[in-house]
């Protein structure tokens, strides 16, 4: 078992090449260090969860595949193909616009703040990549994404402009947005940390919907540990710019062997007992 | 001293030419949107050397007069075999000088923007013509429509220094009115009245769309 999840196996245990692999990816922002020289391989439809304290770098971990964020060392690469770098006459240089165009046609990513464009409907929300960026005629585009927007259970909303959604309706259509160009992985970027308690729900049950369908990989950053026990395959966790501990959900959150981790849990189960009160109080300083 | 006959008698004449000083506006307008924008967009290249370009000409053009750049465009160009027509080097000149004042008009609309439409665009993969047209301008222009109302209306009070390129607008035809018939005060008068029966009703324009702004 402990094979499976630290060695260079798929989860079904079938040889598979990786999805993404990151290769000593270290990145600073002037002299502080965010990550340091992380090793990480996510496999075809593999859920990752990546939990960790604030200011632990896993956000950095997401942005650097979304090609947000460019690593400062390091290479990453997406199924089979490097992501910053390209090589020009067996140098790596790196890459330019259109390699990163194609490369990041891959990816997909669901932000804190749903960053929805605030000047379309939600139907056009959702077709808006499909014809723009992939050339699809916009009859094919609009079928696609009432077909992705049902699934996330707002056909009701199409015509209605993002003002007037609720955050977690704003976050499923966020969610239908990235899907809809049917990226390899998908990157959660604390999808549920914006929204008040009682929306979390709805949201997480989409990506779990999401995750059952299975031929994606995911990526989750998440402050919400149940959830990450439910849908990952694996749970990373990072502290200081490192990860620390991996694992099946169940090593990680019942058998924790490092301190930090179990420092980690501790910390968090007393928030998380300590009530509602808390999380309800700092969503509410956030509205 | 005033003369209401007179004046009933010289208003058609100025009413006539009318029509030149709003098109002068409206065309010396868009050239400014039309320079201006590309203007912003240069000062925010990732190419150093382009931005500092820009920055150089927006800085120029501003501190020199607009009375200036207007003889420079209809008397001095000629010497190198580049003559406009009166209409066109106003209209020019027009654009031009207020291109900088619209690139900065511009910019703070597209500042505006949060960056997370940045991030997002990039996420769905937008090259960078697609999410300037698509996603960051139909959100920067909307703020900055009441700003360039104004500008607009600037512009067209403006317009009278047109006059000093033979233009025949407004200014012109009273001056041309008032040397005839050594009557000038009429002549002006009406010329501002009329500015400003125009301007005013403009500018109270602006102020709603203003409010209706400020409340999305």
């Amino acid at each position: 078992m402990d094979d499976e999840v630290h060695g260079g196996r798929s989860p079904d245990g079938v040889h598979q090449e990786p999805v993404v692999k990151y290769r000593k990816v270290s990145k600073s922002f002037g002299s502080t260090v965010v990550l340091n020289e992380i090793d990480l391989d996510i496999y075809p439809g593999e859920k990752v969860a990546v939990i960790g304290p604030s200011g632990s770098g896993k956000t950095t971990l997401a942005r650097m595949l979304m090609t947000l964020e460019e690593p400062t060392a390091g290479t990453i690469e997406v199924d089979g193909e490097l992501l910053w770098h390209q090589e020009v006459k067996g140098k790596l240089v790196p890459a330019n616009e259109k390699h990163l165009h194609n490369v990041r046609s891959k990816i997909g990513m669901v932000f804190q703040h749903f960053h929805l464009f605030p000047h379309m409907t939600i139907l056009r929300n959702v077709t808006e990549a499909p014809i723009h960026v992939q050339g699809m005629s916009r009859a094919e585009a609009t079928e696609r994404a009432l077909e992705m927007l049902e699934k996330v259970g707002l056909s009701d909303k199409v015509d209605e402009y993002p003002s007037r959604l609720s955050g977690g309706q704003k976050q499923r259509v966020a969610i239908a947005r990235a899907v809809v160009m049917r990226p390899r992985v998908m990157l959660f970027d604390e999808a549920t940390s914006a929204l008040d308690p009682e929306l979390v729900g709805e949201v997480l049950s989409v990506i779990k919907d999401l995750a059952a369908a299975g031929d994606m990989a995911m990526m989750l950053i998440t402050h919400e540990m149940d959830f990450a026990g439910e849908i990952a395959d694996r749970v990373i966790f990072t502290d200081m710019g490192s990860i620390v501990e991996q694992g099946t959900p169940e090593q990680i959150f019942e058998r924790p062997q490092s301190p930090r981790l179990q420092a980690f849990l501790s910390r968090f189960r007393q928030t998380w007992f300590m009530g509602g009160v808390q999380e309800a109080s700092i969503s509410a300083e956030k509205r | 001293m005033w003369d209401w006959s007179y004046a009933f008698q010289i208003l058609p004449e100025l009413a006539n030419v009318l029509p030149i000083t709003i098109a002068a506006t409206v065309v010396g307008f868009a050239a400014a949107c039309a320079l201006g924008l590309p203007l912003s967009l240069a000062r925010k290249s990732n190419y150093k050397a382009i931005s500092y370009l820009a920055l150089g000409w927006i800085e120029f053009i501003r501190s020199t007069p607009l009375l200036v750049q207007l003889f420079f465009l209809f008397y001095a160009l000629p010497l190198y075999g580049i003559s406009f027509s009166p209409f066109a080097a106003g209209v020019l000149g027009l654009g031009l000088h207020y291109s900088t004042y619209m690139s900065e008009v511009f910019r703070s609309g597209i500042d505006a923007v949060p960056a997370g439409q940045w991030e997002a665009a990039k996420a769905l993969n937008f090259g960078k013509r697609r999410t300037w047209t698509n996603i960051i301008l139909p959100q920067a222009v909307p703020p900055i429509i009441p700003v360039m109302g104004n500008y607009f209306i600037t512009m067209f009070k403006e317009t009278p220094l047109l006059s000093a390129i033979t233009l025949v607008e407004l200014l012109q035809t009273a001056k041309a009115i008032g040397s005839g018939s050594f009557r000038y005060l009429e002549a002006f008068t009406l010329v501002g009245l009329l500015f400003f029966l125009l301007s005013y009703p403009s500018s109270l324009l602006v102020g709603r769309l203003e409010k209706r702004f400020q409340r999305k």
